[in-house]
């Protein structure tokens, strides 16, 4: 033991073990840099791939036409309006009716039940929602209100939406919460404050960034399904904003149309897609830059 | 039973006892919106059982393996698309984990301090693509891309091989199994690095830096702190990206061929679940055997995502405890 603190002693074996040894973890660590690199490569050049997709072929189809005329039969000169309002109708009702509660789950969760049974059970249940495929919530809601009720609607389509948003919600609140430190919640209880005030105005304060995020993510991922309205609100061909009336939605549109044998309704399909695109991808970008001003 | 009240002293004064009543009131809202998630579940399971339950009837326990879906002779199996479903869930996954990874390992120990903004933003942004562009990007960007380069090399190259010979022998039409499963791939992928790299970033940087003070490598870092201290959360995301492999319905539709056989190779086209019942719907009245088929086939898809699930959290258990 004492030998070894003196580096004269140190036997040249062990020397050449330990530069071997240090040669090689540095080796490994330069591989999997690399590889790192590489994988990071590839997912800059697969976003780089559909957005030059997009733009190619949606730009030069996209025009005045489209949000000012509602879809019509092929080459007819339609556009996209109709499809537009549609989405943007059934996508805030949906997040509207979705996010209070998923937000409140989420706070249920993180402050009340965080070790009880049925905290678990309420965690693992949104779990698998979360991980649901988002057709079969559009078969729910077509089993509970589209059939009952006789037609395809677009409260149904919001229905749809608002239970896909509310796990997604579910899991960041609870994730944004549980990373508060307990001292701020003992800071605000030892002020006096109940419990509910605490979580208000202390947690809901620190995690808001990261609770807008997931609200924003939410609203990106289901302003693009399609599948969930495919079987509630169906689509419309015709002006309708009414609630009980099956309700066209541009993701569907643009289903409808990129199978199509029409060149017009193709070109339709990716001047919508680009704005559907752009339009989530602008919700992003906002949400990174608005809320998160820290640098 | 709460513990809510617990912080509380007895109530005095007329302001104390309103502020307990509010914590009464958000405790029981927050409470009862918890149950209502799991009658969510519950509700969803049910509905699309009991919509299943005459194609149950009429073809019993062997709907679960019947390989025929036949219209003209009402006969109709799952066989196939649950086939499908796994077989591209599973390969999309082979792909993207080690991907997502490196793009998270990247993103939070390797990349100059100035990239990682821009890079991760870019990341968030493909998590943001909506499904069906990836279906129409897969359709007319990645299937001509497999039918003329990809699918002729691999069948070239393994055509002597004995399993690899089958697996990526047939026709190089670029639509297919494999297709499918890439595009899968590449939709979970920003979904999972994402994930990790969000929890990545919570590991506590004193514990990094003590790592890094004995002489750790960033790699040694990564394997020995960052990962055991987030595998919970990492296997959240990559549960994440399995469920939205699992049910994916516009990117599979688009690109997987839509035809009800089981496939003997990877370029066969096949269908999954979700791309059947998307696909089989609009030509299915409301009550007839063919519609409670495709409810039965998503009852089966919620059994297949509950389980992977149920597994997923049995491996985590011992290790988080």
């Amino acid at each position: 033991m004492s030998a070894t603190m003196m580096p004269g002693t140190v036997p040249a074996r062990d020397v050449r073990l330990a530069e071997r040894l240090s040669r090689r973890r540095k080796f490994i660590d330069r591989i999997v840099k690399l590889l790192c690199i590489v994988a990071t490569v590839i997912g800059l050049a697969l976003l780089a791939s559909i957005l030059f997709t997009l733009l190619w072929r949606g730009a030069s189809s996209l025009g005045l036409h489209v949000f000012t005329n509602i879809t019509r039969p092929p080459g007819s000169h339609g556009g996209l309006l109709n499809a537009i309002v549609g989405s943007l109708i059934q996508t805030l009702v949906g997040t509207m009716i979705g996010t209070p509660i998923g937000l409140m789950v989420g706070t249920y969760l993180a402050e009340y039940a965080r070790d009880s049974t049925l905290g678990n059970v309420v965690r693992f249940v949104s779990d698998v929602l979360l991980s649901a495929p988002s057709i079969l919530i559009g078969l729910f809601v077509y089993t509970i209100l589209v059939e009952p009720f006789g037609g395809f609607s677009g409260i149904a389509g919001c229905v749809a939406l608002a239970v896909i948003v509310i796990p997604i919600v579910v899991r960041t609140t609870e994730d944004m919460l549980q990373l508060i430190p307990t001292s701020l919640r003992e800071a605000a209880v030892a002020l006096g404050a109940p419990k509910w005030r605490m979580i208000v105005f202390v947690c809901y304060r620190a995690a808001r960034d990261g609770i807008a995020t997931g609200v924003l993510l939410a609203i990106a991922r289901v302003a693009g399904e399609t599948a969930p309205l495919l079987f509630t609100s169906l689509g419309n061909l015709n002006w309708s904003v009414s609630l009980t009336q099956p309700m066209a939605s541009l993701p569907v549109t643009i289903y409808q149309y990129a199978g199509s044998a029409f060149d017009d309704w193709v070109d339709l399909a990716w001047a919508g897609a680009l704005l559907i695109t752009f339009g989530v991808l602008a919700l992003n970008i906002v949400a990174r830059v608005v809320l998160r001003p820290r640098s | 039973m709460e513990t809510d009240t617990t912080f509380m002293p007895a109530a005095i004064g007329s302001s104390r006892s309103r502020r307990s009543a509010g914590d009464v009131i958000f405790a029981a809202a927050a409470r009862s919106l918890g149950c209502f998630v799991l009658l969510l579940l519950g509700a969803i399971i049910l509905s699309l059982f009991v919509g299943g339950l005459p194609s149950f009837r009429a073809f019993g326990f062997g709907f679960l393996w019947d390989v025929s879906w036949d219209p003209v002779k009402q006969h109709f199996g799952a066989g196939v698309p649950v086939f499908g479903t796994l077989v591209t869930s599973l390969l999309a996954l082979v792909m993207a984990v080690p991907l997502a990874f490196g793009i998270a390992f990247y993103l939070t120990e390797v990349a100059p301090d100035w990239f990682r903004r821009p890079v991760g933003i870019a990341v968030e942004l493909l998590a943001a693509v909506p499904s069906i562009i990836y279906g129409m990007w897969g359709f007319f960007v990645i299937v001509p891309i497999m039918g003329q380069y990809v699918m002729p090399f691999l069948g070239d190259t393994f055509a002597d091989w004995p399993i690899l010979g089958t697996l990526f022998g047939g026709a190089p039409f670029g639509t297919g199994i494999l297709t499918a499963a890439m595009v899968l791939a590449v939709m979970v992928i920003p979904f999972i690095a994402a994930t990790m790299r969000d929890v990545f970033m919570t590991v506590p940087p004193v514990f990094k830096e003590s790592a890094y003070g004995v002489g750790c490598t960033t790699w040694e870092v990564m394997r020995s702190i960052v990962i055991p201290y987030t595998r919970v959360s990492v296997v959240g995301g990559i549960m994440l990206g399995l469920g939205r492999a699992l049910g994916e319905t516009m990117a599979v539709t688009f690109v997987i061929g839509n035809a009800n056989r089981i496939a003997s190779s990877l370029f066969d086209p096949g269908n999954t679940i979700a791309s059947i019942v998307a696909l089989e719907f609009p030509e299915s009245p409301a009550g007839s055997l063919k519609l409670s088929s495709l409810l039965a086939l998503g009852f089966i898809l919620f059994v297949i995502s509950f389980i992977v699930l149920a597994i997923s959290r049995m491996l985590l258990r011992p290790r988080s405890a």
